[in-house]
């Protein structure tokens, strides 16, 4: 019982985690992208129809990064090529995505997908309490960690990850020094695609296996929040990720307990435990202040 | 090929009046070719989409209808986005605004009195701002970002709205359906003419626009609106509070999103359903872009957008393309929108090969 709960909490929060990671790099560039609900639904419908169509989930995993890349490279156009304004772009990127999935999506509404089967590592997944939990999962699961690990090791250990992080926090001195701002973001960029992609290859094949308009249902939002609440790094984010998947499996258990609560009131739980989330983490101006990427969401245009 | 911008010593006013246009025209073709690739006429596609709505009194009518929430959303946005505060929770804060609106039809259905109907509109503009309230609140006490948690509360607001009809305010005599009784007629915005549907929203979705117009343009508190948006600091050195301008956004844009909610739910449904809105919120947003946030340009971009919505509809019936289309086209005009603005500020050099320019200079 408590293994199966377990079990469907980290398939809650993968997809979280994952595209909180990738809005965290592109983010740590200066690059405030609010598109992240878009590129993920973009990712679901890419992923399901490429599992359909050829047949094989893996392939369906790479159609959604595929798919969420492209897709974020439009961002990057207007953003960084054109200097629109990030906001506007990134509610454009969203508006765009849940209409342009819904249209691609049309004729596999009611297909029963091909799910992702676990990948059981041997040895390590007959170990005791966790072996089953935490070895014999799909490959999102194991991306995620890896993403974790890999990020974290990037951007703080890395040559180029001092350069990311230099041009976010301040993309004039960084220009000065001879880096490229604007390629280095468009990288950034699309890598924030390539994950909200993978994230919502995840719901389409492993989460719930089928093509549901919208089925993304505000999670991208929550990615966004993770990454203030993360403070911009790493590991706090597959902590946060974990809460609130905790939280949507914990409302959800709850709803089939029927504890004679109205189950709208248990579904708006994860939307208002984000809202406390923001309060808590950013009541403390100063704190807000020194982790926020200082160049984030402003627009650079080089001088010559 | 490489694209470099200068900036222009001066925005450009050829370019405000003509970058929306040429954002529509860019979508256009983008339609076209979708509808192409969908293996449809085009131009057919395009006719059926954005022409014949057009041509009947009916449906001018529902283009009123559909254009009233959107111009009266979109108008409160632009003074929020103009002063720089992220209000994209207006689908909530309409949500919230239909059903405080409702409270007295629903809980009163027996009371045929000729002032039900104004406090109604009232009691709807006080949800509305009330709902954008929390951001404001949380945003000036607490430093929370406004766009992430305006946006939670849509979802909250869907909620309630869902629990409240199918439970305590479900019409018991209703069949099980989840909706409220019929308000009686007194609760029934009327409608302007005796051609067709079109209610009063539209008349209020011009005078707020009208209003809005005069106050960005000739009154001290727009110019607070549009200094404080393009810089704190230099509005402080003014005198202005960043702080009040936070609350003074939010909350006009949360009455106008309500009262939004409210007119829908009385001049358009009649009752109160689960589902009262195809996303008027945030096609707002949409609007409030394509008309530069100007609240006179935001009529006419807000009648693009409905035509967008009756056009999917009518597309759908007559050449048998989904409605989902409409998104998709809303979508596009936004980036085209938001790529065109561009050229107000500066100029696009287009530059072949590989030689850059600062080195054939130097």
């Amino acid at each position: 019982m408590f293994e199966a709960i377990l079990l469907t909490v980290i398939t809650a929060s993968t997809p979280l985690v994952i595209a909180a990671l990738g809005e965290l790099v592109t983010e740590r560039a200066g690059v405030l992208n609010l598109g992240v609900e878009g590129m993920m639904i973009m990712g679901a419908v890419c992923a399901f129809a490429t599992a359909q169509l050829t047949g094989s989930p893996y392939l369906g995993i790479l159609g959604g990064i595929l798919g969420g890349g492209l897709f974020s490279l439009l961002f990057g156009f207007l953003t960084l090529t054109l200097v629109a304004n990030q906001v506007a772009t990134g509610l454009a990127l969203t508006i765009l995505g849940l209409g342009l999935s819904g249209q691609i999506g049309e004729s596999f509404v009611g297909q029963s997908g091909i799910k992702l089967q676990p990948i059981a590592i041997p040895f390590l997944s007959q170990l005791p309490l966790v072996g089953r939990v935490l070895f014999a999962q799909d490959l999102t699961f194991y991306l995620s960690i890896a993403l974790v690990i890999g990020i974290s090791w990037f951007l703080f250990k890395s040559r180029a990850g001092l350069k990311v992080r230099a041009i976010g926090d301040n993309h004039g001195s960084a220009h000065a020094l001879g880096i490229h701002v604007i390629r280095t973001r468009y990288l950034a960029v699309l890598f924030g695609g390539a994950c909200a992609g993978l994230a919502g290859a995840q719901l389409s094949l492993v989460y719930t296996p089928q093509w549901v308009e919208n089925m993304s249902a505000g999670r991208g939002w929550i990615a966004l929040a993770l990454v203030v609440f993360a403070s911009w790094r790493p590991w706090r984010v597959l902590a946060g990720g974990y809460l609130f998947g905790a939280v949507t499996i914990g409302q959800l258990h709850a709803q089939a307990f029927g504890l004679g609560v109205p189950s709208q009131l248990l579904s708006a739980l994860p939307y208002a435990a984000t809202i406390v989330v923001l309060i808590i983490i950013s009541h403390n101006r100063r704190t807000t202040l020194i982790n926020t990427p200082a160049s984030l969401g402003k627009p650079f245009v080089p001088e010559r | 090929m490489r694209i470099e911008l200068q900036k222009r010593a001066r925005v450009s006013t050829l370019f405000s009046i003509v970058s929306p246009i040429l954002a529509l025209a860019l979508t256009l073709v983008f339609g076209g070719i979708m509808f192409w690739l969908l293996g449809k006429s085009p131009l057919g596609a395009l006719h059926s989409f954005f022409i014949e709505p057009l041509l009947e009194v009916w449906s001018l009518h529902e283009l009123a209808i559909k254009a009233a929430p959107l111009i009266l959303i979109g108008v409160g946005l632009a003074v929020c986005y103009r002063s720089n505060n992220w209000n994209i929770g207006a689908e909530g804060q309409f949500t919230i605004g239909a059903i405080t609106g409702s409270i007295l039809p629903v809980l009163n259905p027996d009371w045929h009195s000729p002032l039900i109907l104004p406090l109604m509109l009232v009691m709807g503009m006080l949800g509305g701002a009330l709902y954008a309230g929390i951001p404001a609140l949380l945003k000036t006490r607490f430093n929370t970002n406004e766009i992430l948690t305006s946006l939670m509360l849509v979802y909250i607001a869907q909620l309630f709205l869902d629990w409240l009809v199918r439970g305590p305010w479900r019409d018991p005599q209703g069949y099980n359906f989840p909706q409220t009784k019929s308000f009686q007629i007194e609760a029934v915005l009327p409608e302007i003419l005796a051609s067709g549907r079109a209610h009063w929203a539209f008349i209020f979705a011009i005078v707020a626009a009208i209003a809005l117009w005069f106050m960005m343009r000739f009154m001290l508190k727009g110019f607070e609106v549009s200094v404080l948006g393009q810089s704190e600091r230099a509005g402080r050195f003014a005198g202005f509070s960043a702080r009040k301008m936070v609350w003074f956004s939010m909350l006009l844009s949360g009455a106008l999103a309500g009262l939004a909610g409210i007119s829908e739910v009385s001049g358009s449904i009649g009752h109160v359903q689960p589902s009262i809105s195809p996303g008027y919120g945030f096609t707002a947003i949409i609007v409030a872009f394509l008309g530069r946030l100007n609240p006179l340009g935001i009529i006419a971009s807000g009648l693009v957008l409905a035509l967008t919505y009756l056009g999917g509809e009518a597309a759908q019936l007559s050449i048998g393309i989904s409605d989902k289309v409409s998104r998709v086209f809303q979508g596009l005009l936004l980036f085209f929108v938001l790529s065109c603005d561009t050229l107000i500020h500066y100029r696009i050099r287009l530059h072949f090969g590989r030689t850059r320019p600062a080195e054939v200079a130097g």
